[in-house]
């Protein structure tokens, strides 16, 4: 296929990906913040939702502070924030517009029919928590549709790996910047001294890569901190943990590198990464330092996006 | 102007057979019912993505083409006459376009005056001498069609370069289909949809002779923001052809690739929606970024085919319109069977006098405009407008032809006071391959929405209709 059409197909996968993260990350920030402070102490959640979402020092460059109404607007609304849901989706229809002839109907009409819904939401923004709450349910489920279509009618050929892998990385990347940012309360089990305080950034955590549920059936424990880490880096068994993603992405590059009959600098760094993961546990992560750790699957992670680009997208 | 000729009604009230089970249809059809599927129609479209792009218009950059539920049609008997005359048409201009780039018999026999191809900004002086595959320049024709009586197709413009529309054509049956099942039932419609088919044999067939036994062909558009973008996107993928841009295309050693994952992949036909200015930045316009370096040299070596060639803007030049009767008779030895617009050429003083004398009757074109820009209505056209033009006309009158306003045929059309007769017109696709040439059974019509209007273009507010050919 063109290097091109593979290259939208492995952004447009990406740009959807990144809108349902930063809906279920302004959700989650919502509940959080609308505890009582005794539950949640003294920080800035609004500040954490920008640094998860990795526009914090954009967003200093324009604005004093954090609050809910500007970080909501930064993050859903704003056009001048390149990677705020508006933008991820006008780039999503744009790439689909590009690749028409490699997405099936049901997967361009997804993202066509949100583009035009959309259309009066960015005209008007949301009025109330209800309309707010409305469009960011709306947000994650074009996501799920999305998925779900691409899964459901794509040919399993090299445009359906490459959309996936688009879909991992990006997954990946998410999942990766919560635990950056929230390191410091995953402690590990001798050092913990959590209170309430914590508990609700635990919970927040889970909520926003939808494994609050997940946690209960996989540990059948209350919320535990290193029990949530354990989780979202370690448990290939939660589709969001790192773990999974590279599962995930080690396959479909593999499958790209049977059908083309040749593997690349792509195949094997994927696979060093994935063997790095599951050859960890998550005292030696705790040892190690959970921040170097994941700070260093960042990069990683970033590193493979552009192996991935020059092997095949360029 | 005289009354026009209603391809429904017969003054006096009776019907042409062709309409007559869609009138009966109509009068079964409260008009609510009408108005709901016209909505639906709508939703169908913009949900699909049928969009184009209006230059110069930041407001919306894409709109719909407005679509007019009620189906234009014509008769079996009337489509053979008209596909014959389209036949002998394209067989002329390709003849012409060969003989011009080669041999120049028709400048010999003063048929064509010189200056007009030899001074032309189209006529293409790299394609002196070049051998094109099988000898075929246009293979993709749309050529303007309008009526004015029962017994004459009358041909408005030749569109030899990158004629577009057929997209329309196509989706306008799927959706008619869709939504009238219980109508198509009653008539027997001649289908469009191997169209796609049709051109994809016929790009096969024009492959070079230095391409494999199984020829890849893939179609270049100028990108997204093009405002023909949603056509080649759906052409594309109903030809199972890669969707190329200038980007995605390089040339090595006189030969023309795209980039795959797989590496560099040998393109031997390329369906190109791109203008010839822009197509190569070595040879034409070195600031376009749409094009590919290099083409024309490998074009040149014979190893690409360009559908439609470089340089057939020649042919379908307004200028060169008024000439095509005679073209027709000088290659084919045969009357044309499709009729001309009577046409004056402002660069020759007697019909410039004349023009001048008549601009209020007359519309004037620019020989190299398209779209319907830069055009004047005289009967619509306010005193200003006219007395702008004319100093436009003295200024430069080889710019400029003027013909008669036609008083194009009408079709019963839904407007806001129900059913009204608009104007309209017809563009067929002409599809040229190395051995055969086939047409199928329809085209785009085109109506103008606006009371007692006569401009079509989609850009200037037509809309369109499906047209359907009964099957007798």
């Amino acid at each position: 296929m063109l290097s091109r059409t593979a290259e939208n197909l492995y952004w447009l996968a990406r740009y959807v990906e990144r809108a349902e993260y930063l809906a279920r990350t302004i959700d989650a920030t919502l509940r959080v913040t609308a505890l009582p402070a005794t539950y949640i102490g003294k920080t800035n959640e609004w500040d954490s939702a920008l640094l998860t979402a990795g526009v914090a020092e954009s967003f200093y460059q324009t604005h004093e502070e954090a609050n809910e109404h500007n970080v909501v607007d930064y993050l859903s609304f704003s056009a001048e924030n390149p990677s705020s849901i508006r933008n991820c989706i006008e780039a999503a229809r744009l790439n689909s517009r590009s690749v028409r002839t490699a997405l099936t109907s049901e997967m361009w009409d997804t993202i066509n029919s949100a583009w035009i819904e959309l259309q009066e939401v960015w005209n008007k923004g949301t009025s109330t928590r209800e309309e707010l709450a409305r469009f960011l349910r709306f947000v994650q489920e074009t996501s799920l549709r999305f998925d779900g279509s691409a899964y459901r009618t794509m040919l399993r050929n090299d445009a359906y790996w490459f959309s996936r892998l688009g879909l991992h990385l990006e997954r990946a990347d998410n999942t990766a910047r919560i635990l950056d940012v929230k390191y410091h309360v995953l402690l590990p089990e001798e050092e913990h001294v959590g209170g309430p305080l914590d508990f609700y950034q635990w919970s927040s955590i889970l909520r926003s890569v939808s494994a609050l549920t997940a946690y209960h059936w996989v540990y059948r424990e209350t919320l535990k901190p290193w029990l949530v880490a354990d989780l979202l880096i370690l448990n290939s068994t939660l589709p969001r943990s790192l773990a999974s993603c590279y599962e995930n992405l080690t396959r479909n590059l593999d499958q790209i590198g049977v059908a083309y009959g040749r593997q690349g600098p792509a195949q094997r760094h994927a696979r060093g990464i994935r063997n790095r993961l599951e050859h960890s546990n998550m005292n030696d992560i705790f040892q190690h330092g959970v921040h170097e750790f994941i700070q260093e699957f960042i990069a990683d992670n970033s590193r493979l996006g552009e192996i991935i680009t020059k092997q095949y997208l360029i | 102007m005289a009354v026009a000729f209603d391809e429904m009604n017969i003054p006096g009230g009776d019907l042409r057979p062709a309409y007559q089970e869609l009138a009966r249809w109509l009068k079964e059809t409260p008009p609510e019912a009408l108005e709901y599927r016209r909505q639906e129609a709508e939703l169908l479209f913009r949900r699909i993505g049928i969009t184009f792009a209006v230059y110069g218009d930041s407001e919306s950059t894409e709109r719909l083409i407005p679509f007019d539920v009620i189906p234009r049609i014509m008769s079996g008997k009337e489509w053979t006459l008209l596909e014959k005359g389209l036949k002998q048409r394209v067989k002329a201009l390709n003849m012409f376009l060969r003989d011009i780039y080669h041999g120049r018999d028709i400048l010999r026999a003063e048929i064509v005056p010189d200056d007009l191809i030899f001074q032309n900004p189209v006529f293409r002086p790299e394609m002196n001498g070049q051998q094109v595959p099988h000898d075929v320049y246009v293979h993709i024709a749309g050529i303007d069609i309008v009526r004015v009586d029962a017994e004459d197709f009358i041909v408005l413009e030749d569109n030899a370069r990158t004629p577009s529309g057929v997209s329309y054509m196509l989706e306008n049956r799927e959706i008619m289909m869709r939504l009238f099942p219980d109508l198509f039932a009653r008539h027997r419609v001649a289908p469009v949809e191997r169209y796609p088919d049709e051109l994809l044999s016929a790009l096969r067939s024009v492959a070079p002779h230095s391409a494999s036994a199984e020829p890849t062909v893939a179609l270049l558009t100028p990108g997204v923001y093009n405002s023909a973008y949603y056509e080649h996107s759906f052409l594309a993928d109903k030809l199972g052809v890669e969707l190329v841009e200038g980007r995605d295309l390089v040339v090595k050693n006189n030969e023309v690739f795209m980039r795959t994952t797989e590496g560099l992949k040998r393109v031997d036909v390329i369906y190109r929606r791109v203008d010839d200015d822009f197509i190569d930045p070595l040879t034409f316009r070195p600031d376009s970024v749409l094009g590919v370096p290099g083409l024309m040299s490998a074009y040149a070596a014979g190893n690409i085919t360009l559908a439609n060639a470089v340089g057939t803007g020649i042919a379908d030049d307004k200028a060169i319109y008024s000439y095509m009767p005679d073209i027709v008779k000088f290659y084919l030895g045969e009357e044309p069977i499709l009729k001309n617009v009577p046409t004056w050429r402002c660069r020759e003083p007697k019909d410039l006098a004349y023009v001048l004398d008549n601009l209020g009757e007359l519309v004037v074109k620019e020989v190299h405009g398209s779209g319907g820009y830069g055009m004047l209505i005289g009967p619509a056209a306010t005193k200003a407008t006219i007395e702008a033009f004319r100093e436009k006309l003295k200024r430069e009158p080889e710019g400029f032809i003027a013909q008669p306003t036609l008083a194009l045929s009408t079709c019963p059309t839904c407007t806001a006071s129900g059913l009204a007769p608009r104007h309209v017109d017809l563009r067929p696709f002409v599809l040229t391959g190395s051995k055969t040439t086939t047409i199928v059974p329809g085209g785009l019509t085109r109506v103008a929405l606006k009371e007692g209007s006569l401009v079509v273009n989609s850009s200037q507010g037509g809309g369109t209709k499906d047209t359907w050919i009964l099957d007798e």
